[in-house]
């Protein structure tokens, strides 16, 4: 048996999915043109499953920051801070983002994934605990696993399962880090963070939250859940990432405690890589300016939310969670959404195909995510397409009994 | 004090209503090869054990863990902890 025979189930399961044409999880955008149009199969196409939040990846002056870094720093850094130095442009980040959270300390990572296997792994190591939420991203799950901690998951968004598992750690509770996320990428629910904060002091746990999803999305300042839900003083640190709202790559971590800036000598993740290039760096600093003073950004992002949620429910469509800019319809079955989305895609609308075991509780969705550069003239075509393949189902298939789905 | 032979019939009776498809489970069964349990259904079981018996199982120790004896020993070994 060779190494690449492990390749074989999934190449059955491409295949399988192919038979309908086209492959959902290798697709191209031929061209770009804007944070929500591109071109795919040939066909302008709205985007609306981008992350991209704020519509920001063609703003004027994040593409003039970034041409300027270019032209006065060069392509790369060709290294990592530790090794070959940090150049100012990374420390201006830092100070930055410390800044914009009003927290004393910020590392930068090449990426959020990085964030988290970064400030995941130094902060808890073997002998430690850390409880995780049952729903978290990948980069958390393998966070979790770099650094050697005992990890032990509890139900996702349940306060009662995880009040239960701090309890039964006893003393250990002290040493546990627990990890949730401000909105879920896959539903786009957020986690009941108050109450969490609440259980998290109590037990005298240590709490993190990624806000990669609701950075520049949730909070008066677009700080995220933990600034919406009033509890910033009962985190400890927050981590993120600079490739949704804001439009470019990176992720950071932000603590009020001063010894997060050891993590940087610890941190393979942070150590063993190169650092944020100059444009990106000189681009994500300008975005963070932009969600600083345009909170008219974030109002049309909740306008447009409200808009494509109140159209896809009329039609009949059973949605993930609350009002927000992560909204998943939930089709039936697996073969319905991979017909729907290939539906959707022919008539110029891209949204996120997700189908299990990527998916909670093994739902298969069409996932949207909204921009506030989506036009009211977009949102309508998305709204009708997703009208189309709701009524060509329901005729073709009899297991749509009700006008829900 | 649980030990081993206190744990197994209850964790039998847990484990059966996932044993549909093969019919009888013996301690030799192997969760995921026989039956047939993806990582959805294995969380679920595994939430129900931890509720059943009090205890929290570490996802580190998951990859040791094929059969329901292995899960059985599992069990025993946090609650005398
Ligand atoms: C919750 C969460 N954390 C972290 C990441 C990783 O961010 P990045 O794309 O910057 O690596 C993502 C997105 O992919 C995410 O959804």
């Amino acid at each position: 048996m060779s190494l690449f025979e492990k390749f074989l189930s999934i190449q059955q399961a491409r295949e399988e999915i192919l038979q309908n044409g086209i492959n959902p999880f290798h697709l191209t955008i031929e061209k770009i043109n804007s944070p929500t149009e591109g071109v795919i199969n040939g066909r302008s196409t709205i985007l609306v499953g981008t992350n991209n939040y704020l519509g920001l990846t063609f703003h004027p002056d994040c593409i003039q920051a970034g041409q300027e870094a270019l032209a006065q720093e060069g392509t790369g850094t060709t290294g990592s801070r530790m090794a070959n130095g940090s150049f100012s442009s990374h420390n201006d980040l830092e100070r930055a983002i410390a800044g914009f959270y009003g927290m004393p300390h910020a590392i930068v990572f090449s990426t959020g994934y990085q964030a988290n296997l970064g400030v995941l792994s130094a902060l808890a190591g073997p002998g430690d605990t850390i409880l995780m939420d049952g729903d978290s991203h990948a980069s958390i799950y393998d966070g979790c696993r770099l650094g050697g901690a005992e990890v032990l998951r509890f139900k996702h968004n349940d306060v009662a399962d995880l009040d239960k598992k701090l309890r039964r750690l006893g003393e250990r509770s002290q040493r546990t880090l627990i990890i949730v996320e401000g909105i879920y990428s896959m539903l786009g629910d957020r986690a009941p963070l108050k109450e969490i904060v609440a259980i998290k002091q109590q037990y005298e746990a240590t709490l993190v939250v990624d806000e990669a999803h609701s950075l520049g999305v949730l909070g008066k300042r677009g700080r995220g859940l933990a600034e919406e839900a009033e509890v910033e003083e009962g985190v400890d640190c927050i981590v993120g990432t600079f490739s949704k709202s804001l439009g470019s790559t990176g992720g950071f971590g932000v603590s009020v405690h001063p010894e997060f800036e050891f993590i940087r000598y610890t941190s393979r993740p942070y150590i063993f890589t190169a650092s944020p290039c100059p444009s990106v760096v000189a681009s994500t600093k300008v975005a963070l300016r932009l969600v600083r003073e345009t909170p008219q950004l974030r109002q049309q992002l909740w306008e447009n939310a409200q808009k494509l949620y109140d159209g896809l429910e009329q039609i009949g469509y059973t949605l993930g969670a609350e009002v927000g800019p992560v909204i998943a319809a939930m089709i039936p079955s697996k073969e319905q959404a991979l017909g729907m989305w290939q539906g959707l895609l022919e008539q110029g609308v891209y949204v996120n195909l997700m189908i299990p075991p990527a998916t909670p509780n093994g739902e298969s969705l069409l996932r949207c995510s909204v921009s506030a550069a989506h036009t009211p003239q977009q949102l309508e075509t998305i709204i009708q397409s997703f009208s189309n393949v709701h009524s060509s189902f329901k005729e073709q298939s009899g297991s749509y009994q009700s006008s829900k789905m | 004090m649980t030990t081993y032979a206190d744990i197994l019939p209850k964790l039998l009776e847990t484990l059966q209503p996932y044993a549909k498809k093969i019919g009888h489970l013996k301690e030799t069964t192997d969760l995921v090869s026989e039956l047939g349990l993806d990582s959805l259904q294995v969380m679920q079981v595994l939430l129900k054990i931890e509720d059943q018996f009090d205890i929290s199982i570490p996802l580190n120790n998951l990859p040791n863990i094929r059969t329901v004896k292995d899960l059985g020993q599992e069990i025993e070994m946090l609650l005398k902890a």
